[in-house]
C-alpha cells in the first residue's frame, strides 16, 4: 500500500470502472433495466442510490464491527442488515419530505424502490468483508473511510451504468429492431454488450493509478 | 447467555429501536397534505399526457388545490372533469370547448421525395439531415413522432402522412409540442374546414414539391363570407372564432388544401362570431 489517497482513489475509481455493480458484478439489475427508459428518471434513481448506499454503509460497516462480529453474530449480517437498510430508507424518505420537498419530489418515488435492493445489500456486505480485515492493521477510522469510498464509488458506478446504458437503449429503440427482439430480449442484449465493454477496464485503474503516485 | 437468545434478542432489540425511530420520525415530521388534492386527482383522466402545462395528473391536481390553477385545462377529462373539480374546490367556472388535434398537412404521396432517408426512424431525427427527405420542407415526415407522443392511440400514420383518429383524440396537446415542424394543430372539435398545409414558400415551389399544397390564391380568403379566412406568407390560415363551417373556402381551393378534416362535412350554424 503506498498511501491513503492512492489506495481510496484506486477503490473509488475501480468501483465506477473495474466492479461496476451493475455492469460487472450484476447487482441491481431490475432498477437497471427498469427506470432506464427515460434519462431523467434514470438520473434520479442513481443519485437517490448513491445517497442511499453512503448512508447504508455509514451505519452498517461500524454496526458489523462492533457489535455483530465482538458478538459473534456474524451470521446474522443478512437480516440485520436488511432491516437497518430498510429502516434507513424510510427515515430517508421522511425527512426528505419534511426538510427538502425539492429534493424529494426528483428522488421521492425512488426511494422505496431501493429499499431492499440488491445493489444496495450488495455494497454494505462487500465492504465488510472487503475492508474489516484493514480495520486490524490500520485502525477503524482508515477501513472506515475505506468503506465509505467504496460505497459512493459504487452509487457513482451505478450512476455511470444508467446514464451510459439509457442513451444505448434509447438509441436501440429508435433504431425499430425485429418484432420478435422489441422491449425486453434487445433490452437484455444491449445490457450484455454494454457490460463486455466493461470488462475491458480489468486491472487498468490500479496501474494507472499506480504509475501516477 | 446462550447464541440463540442473544441472537433473538439484538435482532429484536434492533427492529424495535427502527420502529420507534420511524414512529417518532413520521409524528414529528409529518407533512399535511390536503385532502383536497387526492380528490381533484381522481377527477383528472389520469393520462399523465402534460396537456395541462404540468408534469402529470397528481402535479396538476396539486396546483389546483394550492395555487388555484385554472380548473378547465385537463383535455382529456373534458367538461366533465372540470364540473366535479369545480364541486370539490366550491368554484364555478366555465370549461373551454371542446378541442381536437388535426395534421396541418396532406402530403405523405402527394408529396415528392429528394432522397432516401435511412437513419433513425424519427421524424425529430430525419429532419436533421439536409432539411430532411420530403420534398416539401413543411410537410409531415411520417415517421410517428406524434405516434409514439400520443397516449390515445389516436395518431397514426396512414400513406407517408399522419393522420388524427378524431373519435380517439382527447386534445391533449402532447403531440403538438414533439412535431419537429410543428404541423400538429388544435382546432375546435366541432366540424370545421381545416387547412392542411404549412407550406409558406409561393405558389410555384410548392406546386414543385407537393400536389395538395396551397399555394397562397387567396380563392378561400375572397369566398368565405365571415372573413374567417386569411392568407399570410403565402399560405391560408383559418381563425376558428369567426368559422362558421360552412365549407365555402374547402369548396373553392382548387388545390384541395382546404379539407373537412377526418369527418364528414357537417356545416354547423353558428351565426355570427361563436364557434
Amino acid at each position: 500500500m503506498s498511501s491513503g489517497v492512492a489506495t481510496f482513489a484506486t477503490i473509488f475509481f475501480s468501483m465506477i470502472l473495474v466492479n461496476n455493480y451493475v455492469l460487472v458484478q450484476f447487482l441491481g439489475i431490475c432498477p437497471f433495466l427498469g427506470v432506464s427508459k427515460k434519462l431523467d428518471s434514470s438520473v434520479g434513481m442513481g443519485l437517490a442510490v448513491i445517497v442511499v448506499m453512503f448512508i447504508a454503509t455509514a451505519v452498517t460497516f461500524p454496526l458489523q464491527m462492533f457489535l455483530l462480529d465482538r458478538q459473534g453474530l456474524a451470521y446474522m449480517q443478512t437480516i440485520i442488515f436488511i432491516l437497518v437498510i430498510a429502516v434507513l430508507v424510510q427515515l430517508i424518505e421522511i425527512t426528505l419530505k419534511r426538510y427538502i420537498p425539492a429534493l424529494y419530489k426528483s428522488l421521492g418515488v425512488y426511494l422505496p424502490l431501493i429499499t431492499t435492493n440488491c445493489c444496495v445489500l450488495g455494497v454494505t456486505i462487500l465492504a465488510v468483508q472487503n475492508y474489516s480485515a484493514d480495520m486490524a492493521a490500520y485502525g477503524f477510522g482508515f477501513a472506515y473511510a475505506e468503506a465509505l469510498i467504496c460505497s459512493i464509488g459504487a452509487g457513482v458506478g451505478f450512476l455511470v451504468a444508467m446514464l451510459l446504458f439509457c442513451g444505448v437503449r434509447q438509441r436501440v429503440e429508435n433504431a425499430e429492431p425485429p418484432e420478435s427482439f422489441k422491449g425486453l430480449p434487445i433490452t437484455l442484449v444491449s445490457a450484455a454488450i454494454t457490460s463486455l465493454s466493461f470488462m475491458g477496464f480489468g486491472g487498468l485503474v490500479e496501474n494507472i493509478i499506480n504509475a501516477l503516485m | 447467555m446462550s447464541p440463540i437468545l442473544l441472537a433473538i434478542v439484538v435482532l429484536g432489540l434492533l427492529g424495535l429501536a427502527g420502529g420507534a425511530i420511524l414512529v417518532l420520525a413520521s409524528k414529528f415530521m409529518a407533512v399535511y397534505e390536503d385532502p383536497r388534492i387526492a380528490e381533484v386527482a381522481e377527477c383528472l383522466a389520469g393520462a399523465n399526457c402534460g396537456g395541462c402545462g404540468y408534469a402529470g395528473c397528481s402535479d396538476y391536481a396539486e396546483a389546483i388545490v394550492k395555487n388555484g390553477a385554472p380548473t378547465s385545462k385537463c383535455a382529456p377529462g373534458g367538461s366533465r372533469a372540470t364540473e366535479a373539480i369545480n364541486r370539490i374546490m366550491g368554484q364555478s367556472g366555465g370549461s373551454g370547448p371542446s378541442l381536437k388535434a388535426y395534421v396541418a398537412c396532406n402530403g405523405g404521396e402527394n408529396c415528392g421525395k429528394r432522397f432516401e432517408y435511412q437513419g433513425l426512424k424519427t421524424c425529430a431525427a430525419a429532419t436533421g439531415i439536409a432539411g430532411g427527405p420530403s420534398a416539401c420542407s413543411f410537410g409531415c415526415l411520417g415517421l410517428g413522432d406524434c405516434t409514439r407522443a400520443c397516449k390515445f392511440d389516436a395518431l397514426h400514420v396512414i400513406d407517408g402522412v399522419a393522420k388524427v383518429d378524431r373519435d380517439k383524440c382527447t386534445g391533449c396537446t402532447a403531440c403538438t409540442a414533439v412535431c419537429p415542424r410543428g404541423l400538429l394543430k388544435i382546432k375546435p372539435a366541432a366540424s370545421q374546414p381545416a387547412v392542411k398545409c404549412s407550406n409558406k414558400e409561393k405558389g410555384a415551389a410548392v406546386n414543385k414539391a407537393c400536389k395538395v399544397g396551397c399555394i397562397g390564391c387567396g380563392l378561400c380568403a375572397k369566398n368565405c363570407p365571415n372573413g374567417a379566412v386569411t392568407v399570410e406568407n403565402n399560405l391560408a390560415s383559418i381563425d376558428y372564432t369567426k368559422c362558421n363551417g360552412c365549407g365555402a373556402c374547402a369548396e373553392k381551393c382548387p388545390k384541395k388544401a382546404i379539407l373537412w378534416i377526418e369527418g364528414k362535412p357537417q356545416p354547423v350554424d353558428v351565426s355570427g362570431t361563436g364557434a
